[in-house]
């Protein structure tokens, strides 16, 4: 298929570029970029979650906390090489991600990123209610070391470097074609009209829980590669802070945006410290400066999605749409195009088909003069969206 | 025996707040069916406002007040600036705008009061109750903290059922369009049922923060006991926001008690997803009528 | 496409703005001609800040004290101390920093058990000094694992055993029940008094995680079993903590706890708005008569020399912050580094400092000696005694020392502590 290998030679160019930036950039550079492949691969899943199905989730975090763990658990007690058990973290998580769907399969809306939230606060006292087996607040060891084959002169956060970005890559490549295979496009047909869709045949309960197995395994996967990199798994490292940071790359990134999830990711990583220490040098002490990065995150979601849903894929775009590199913004553009033709057939009244079935109230209530006024047509254009790339 | 009369009876003073915050998210819900995730950071950041005026004034009602016309005004200002251009689009817009606010909250008073923890002075004292040898395992500060949630409530109810103001506000949150036809400003009801939430989120913070420390945080857990709480007695009903607080209050302090603080939280997650599974429109809510 | 490509630009990126950390072995990091360049990890923030975000300062404050001076063989002692939030997996963020980043000489006084936990590996397989970490945890005392991790402060069994025979020695026969943080520091701390405190006095064992401060059911629990003296390893925060839901439950035993949480200036600070208020019978009331042990002279003995001497440096480099038991800690940790430093001699390496503290410390600061061996990696190895009365810590008997181990005595010592030398500088 021409999407796949159009994908995987991107992916390879990227990974040679990657190699040879790893070999030269250094230690603490190396440290960054693995914790930057990390968060891409779990805001990559996120991203879709929302984007593409269109369910809210303020809870990866734990997903990624389940993928941490299991992966820390494995290599403790039974000692298996990384090779195997990342796809058992990412089993594992996909698993947990597919019983709360079950679970939580008829919620929409509010509800849904209530519970969410719920779990992200509670899961991590799974690890003080089993104490014995999950230590605790103190977390577990993960110890990862450089294979004998790989060489004697490459130092373990080199390593751990290339692990990270390579899970990243695969990520990347599987999820871009997922976004343009016919489930990526039932999830967008689910999102816009759920009544529609599911009277067009589709089994929109199975396609809601896939979504979710498919950004836990996401945050399952980036769970491990953080635990990797911070050599130990805890629940300070997979706390409410980890998914509203991730909601935050999503939402800034883009959402629904691949490359999206890479411009959130690197905010993520690089931007709080900058921020906390140009405080620090502006006199603050730590007690007020710790808190710059925080309000930094609310005022970026609140102003992202007042002024600009798309993003900064959306800002992108619309720069290459402005400096005339037509072609590449319509390529680019695809699932953003949810963002920009929501906003435009939005009417005062929350008469969308979310709305409808996401708040189980009296049917007194429904009647809503302006819920019968049309949605005008999609554009043919619109759709184009299927034939460009990301 | 001595132990469960303790826990039942500071479950209940608990399970006040949890009530008081979710008739908050209730009022908001019913009025512009928007979930505030951030009703929590504002009763932490007007219980702020309250430790300000109180130092400085060294008189605790003036800070009660302070709080209480603090998130009259939060309350109204969040409706209109950041709430109302995010009405009618897509929720998602609205939740991602309500927890931008939620963190952009606690970000704001680490930064303009510094996230040590601080303690919070009481209305009344804190030292245990009892009748003759028996201690009761509450406080002076709460049978206050009962009071003064039942009191509020009451209020509003009474407000709501009786006043002009009061059926102006629910015909705006029941059929907009015609309520604007008839001469009802609905924009303003709105920003009036967010001011009044504002208060009663206000009202929580105030009477919890005695029990433990005040710091940007603090509100986080009690939020989202709060939302459990209303989700319990169902986002409609007003009643059913106190009814499952106090239900809440009491069973999660019995789990704690019992079982050991650890399994609260996984506790009340369960109990979430039961009712959401089970009965979702909550405990005391009628069953929607089908839906084709 | 995009995604991918992305991926590759910021890592491009981060190759054009980066410098190169491969160091060349050959001069020590972190030594420069005119510098020594430490790091650490501190809780500035979160749970633990309350008192314990005054100790890096204070250090800092004896430091800047020893470079108006000379410095140590004319270097001036870079402090860069960052803030983890008493969160381990920020620990192991900001370590790693001060190690690939600031190319730091050595870690110094990493504060907290279950944080410094999470980097004391990657720290000896780097071969890091990692010097008198702000823990009495006994995992620092294991000179084969770790052989560049030092201890300081009076370790938790250690504290434990001398409180244990106190208790058992003065409260014969009552009920006793543990209240403690639950890791290491709070189990070596139980481990301690198990050794000394008779099994049938225990009635009951509770412990708290500091990520949850709902602590009302192990007070009820610890109230149910009846106990009369309640025994705390907490950090001040939680002490305060139990003060106050001891309140709501009208429960009041006799508290003894950990010198780690016991600072009076501190709880006083963090219940500050309950001393207020008076009629309950608050203010210093709610620290009075808490019993305690100390290992550095008590700050109520102003005529000490060591008092004297840290009040000057607090008075000219820390005026703003309080003269407790947090900023005596802090200089007096900065004064033992110092004295390790010069023994390090005047060409510095990492090994050799680790060899200075393995041929040992001569007593300074603190009332009993080190213990510091080529097969012993603990500190101070006794304390006294004290009350709090009145805010102020009040030594009650003489200083007692002992050993880690179940059987070891605790026995009195009596050698004076050597006075503070006039020029508040440690002699090389």
């Amino acid at each position: 298929m021409p999407t796949l290998a159009r994908h995987l030679g991107i992916a390879i160019v990227a990974a040679v570029v990657l190699l040879l930036a790893t070999n030269s950039i250094g230690d603490y550079r190396n440290y960054q970029l693995t914790e930057l492949a990390a968060f891409v691969v779990a805001v990559a899943g996120l991203t879709v979650l929302i984007g593409l199905s269109g369910q809210i989730s303020i809870g990866n975090g734990a997903f990624m906390a389940v993928g941490g763990y299991i992966a820390a658990l494995i290599l403790a007690d039974l000692n298996w090489p990384l090779i195997a058990i990342l796809p058992a973290a990412v089993v594992g998580a996909a698993l947990a991600g597919a019983i709360f769907g079950v679970a939580a399969a008829r919620l929409r809306g509010p509800y849904l990123a209530g519970t969410t939230l719920m779990l992200a606060v509670a899961l991590p006292s799974v690890a003080t209610r089993f104490q014995s087996v999950l230590g605790g607040d103190q977390g577990l060891g993960f110890f990862v070391t450089v294979p004998g084959s790989v060489g004697s002169n490459v130092t373990l956060i080199h390593w751990q470097a290339w692990v990270s970005c390579a899970a990243a890559l695969v990520t990347l490549v599987l999820l871009a074609n997922l976004v343009r295979s016919r489930v990526g496009r039932s999830w967008r047909a689910v999102r816009d009209d759920e009544v529609a869709a599911a009277l067009a045949g589709l089994n929109v309960a199975r396609l809601q829980i896939l979504a979710f197995v498919v950004s836990a395994a996401c945050a399952g996967l980036g769970g491990m590669l953080l635990a990797m990199w911070n050599e130990s798994v805890s629940p300070g490292l997979f706390s409410l802070t980890l998914s509203i940071q991730l909601l935050t790359a999503a939402v800034l990134g883009g959402l629904g945006s691949l490359a999206g999830a890479i411009w959130g990711s690197a905010v993520l990583v690089l931007v709080p410290t900058y921020l906390e220490n140009l405080a620090t040098s502006h006199g603050m002490t730590a007690t007020t400066s710790s808190s710059v990065p925080i309000l930094a995150y609310g005022v970026v979601l609140i102003a992202v999605m007042l002024a600009f849903p798309s993003g900064i894929q959306g800002a992108l775009v619309l720069l290459a749409r402005v400096t005339g590199l037509q072609q590449l913004a319509r390529r680019a553009a695809g699932p953003l195009a949810w963002q920009s033709r929501r906003s435009v057939q939005s009417r005062p009244a929350a008469e969308s088909s979310w709305s409808e079935s996401e708040s189980p109230r009296p049917e007194s209530e429904l009647s809503r003069p302006e819920s019968e006024s049309p949605r005008p047509q999609s554009q043919p254009a619109a759709e184009s969206h299927e034939k460009g790339t990301l | 025996m001595q132990e469960f009369v303790e826990f039942t009876l500071s479950g209940l003073a608990t399970g006040m707040i949890y009530a008081a915050i979710a008739m908050s998210l209730v009022l908001v819900w019913r009025g512009t069916r928007v979930l505030n995730y951030a009703q929590g950071a504002m009763a932490m950041f007007t219980a702020y406002i309250a430790f300000t005026v109180i130092n400085h004034t060294g008189s605790y009602w003036l800070g009660f007040v302070a709080a209480l016309m603090a998130g009259l005004i939060l309350g109204a200002a969040v409706e209109r600036t950041v709430i109302r251009p995010v009405t009618g689009k897509p929720p998602l817009n609205a939740v991602i705008v309500s927890i931008g606010l939620l963190i952009g909250l606690e970000g704001l008073a680490g930064v303009l009061y510094g996230s040590g923890y601080r303690s919070f002075p009481p209305a009344y004292p804190i030292t245990g109750l009892s009748i003759g040898s028996v201690a009761l395992g509450i406080t002076e500060n709460d049978l206050f903290t009962a009071g003064a949630v039942l009191a509020a409530a009451g209020l509003l109810a009474a407000a709501f059922r009786y006043s002009s103001v009061g059926l102006r506000l629910r015909a705006a949150a029941f059929s907009p369009g015609v309520a604007r036809l008839l001469g009802v400003r609905v924009g303003r009801m709105l920003t009036l049922g967010w001011a009044l939430a504002g208060l009663l989120g206000a009202l929580a913070g105030l009477l919890v923060s005695p029990g433990t420390f005040l710091y940007p945080n603090s509100m986080d857990t009690i939020f989202v006991l709060g939302f459990t709480a209303a989700v319990i007695g169902g986002l409609e009903s007003p009643v059913g926001a106190v009814a499952g607080g106090l239900i809440l209050g009491v069973v999660l302090n019995y789990v704690g008690g019992y079982l050991g603080s650890e399994s609260v939280d996984l506790f009340g997650l369960a109990a979430l997803l039961l009712v959401l599974m089970f009965r979702p429109t909550g405990l005391f809510s009628a069953a929607p009528a089908r839906r084709v | 496409m995009a995604a991918v490509a992305g991926l590759a630009a910021v890592s491009m990126t981060a190759a054009g703005c980066s410098s190169s950390s491969s160091s060349t072995a050959t001069s020590t990091p972190g030594i420069t001609a005119t510098t020594i360049t430490i790091g650490s990890h501190q809780p500035l923030t979160g749970i633990a800040a309350p008192g314990y975000d005054e100790i890096a300062p204070a250090a800092n404050a004896y430091f800047q004290f020893v470079n108006a001076h000379g410095g140590i063989y004319g270097r001036k002692i870079k402090y860069i101390y960052l803030n983890d939030q008493y969160n381990p997996s920020i620990t192991t963020t900001v370590v790693h920093q001060l190690v690939l980043r600031n190319n730091v000489y050595a870690i110094f006084n990493g504060l907290g058990t279950p944080t410094h936990l999470a980097v004391a590996p990657f720290l000896n397989s780097e071969h890091i000094p990692d010097v008198f970490v702000a823990s009495g945890c006994e995992c620092w005392n294991a000179p084969s694992t770790l052989p560049d991790t030092t201890g300081w402060q009076l370790d938790y069994v250690r504290e434990g055993k001398i409180l244990g025979s106190y208790i058992e020695q003065h409260f014969k026969g009552e009920k006793i029940g543990f209240f403690y943080q639950d890791d290491e520091f709070g189990q070596d701390g139980v481990k301690g008094l198990s050794d000394e405190i008779p099994k049938s006095q225990i009635v009951s064992e509770q412990n708290y995680n500091p990520t949850n401060i709902k602590i009302a059911p192990q007070v009820a629990a610890l109230k149910a079993a009846k106990a009369q003296v309640v025994v705390s390893f907490t950090v001040p925060a939680f002490t305060a903590l139990l003060k106050l839901t001891m309140l709501g439950l009208k429960y009041s035993p006799q508290l003894v706890v950990s010198d780690v949480g016991s600072d009076p200036i501190t709880l006083a600070g963090l219940l500050a708005s309950f001393a207020k208020n008076t009629s309950a019978g608050f203010g210093n009331a709610l620290t009075q008569g808490i019993i305690t042990d100390g290992y550095l002279p008590s700050l109520g003995s102003t005529s000490d020399s060591w008092i004297q001497m840290f009040k000057r440096i607090h008075d000219q480099f820390i005026p703003k912050l309080p003269l407790d038991g947090n900023v005596l800690y802090g200089m007096s940790v900065g004064y033992t580094f110092v004295q390790a430093m010069f023994k390090a001699g005047k060409n510095p390496t990492r090994q050799s400092l680790i060899n200075a503290i393995n041929s040992g410390l001569s007593q300074g600061v603190s009332v009993a000696p080190y213990a510091y061996s080529a097969t012993d990696h603990n500190g101070i190895t006794g304390a006294y005694i004290g009350v709090i009365q009145n805010g102020v810590l009040v030594p009650s008997g003489g200083v007692l020392v002992t050993d880690d181990s179940a059987t070891g005595p605790v026995t009195a010592y009596t050698v004076a502590q050597p006075p503070a030398p006039t020029s508040g500088i440690p002699s090389p």
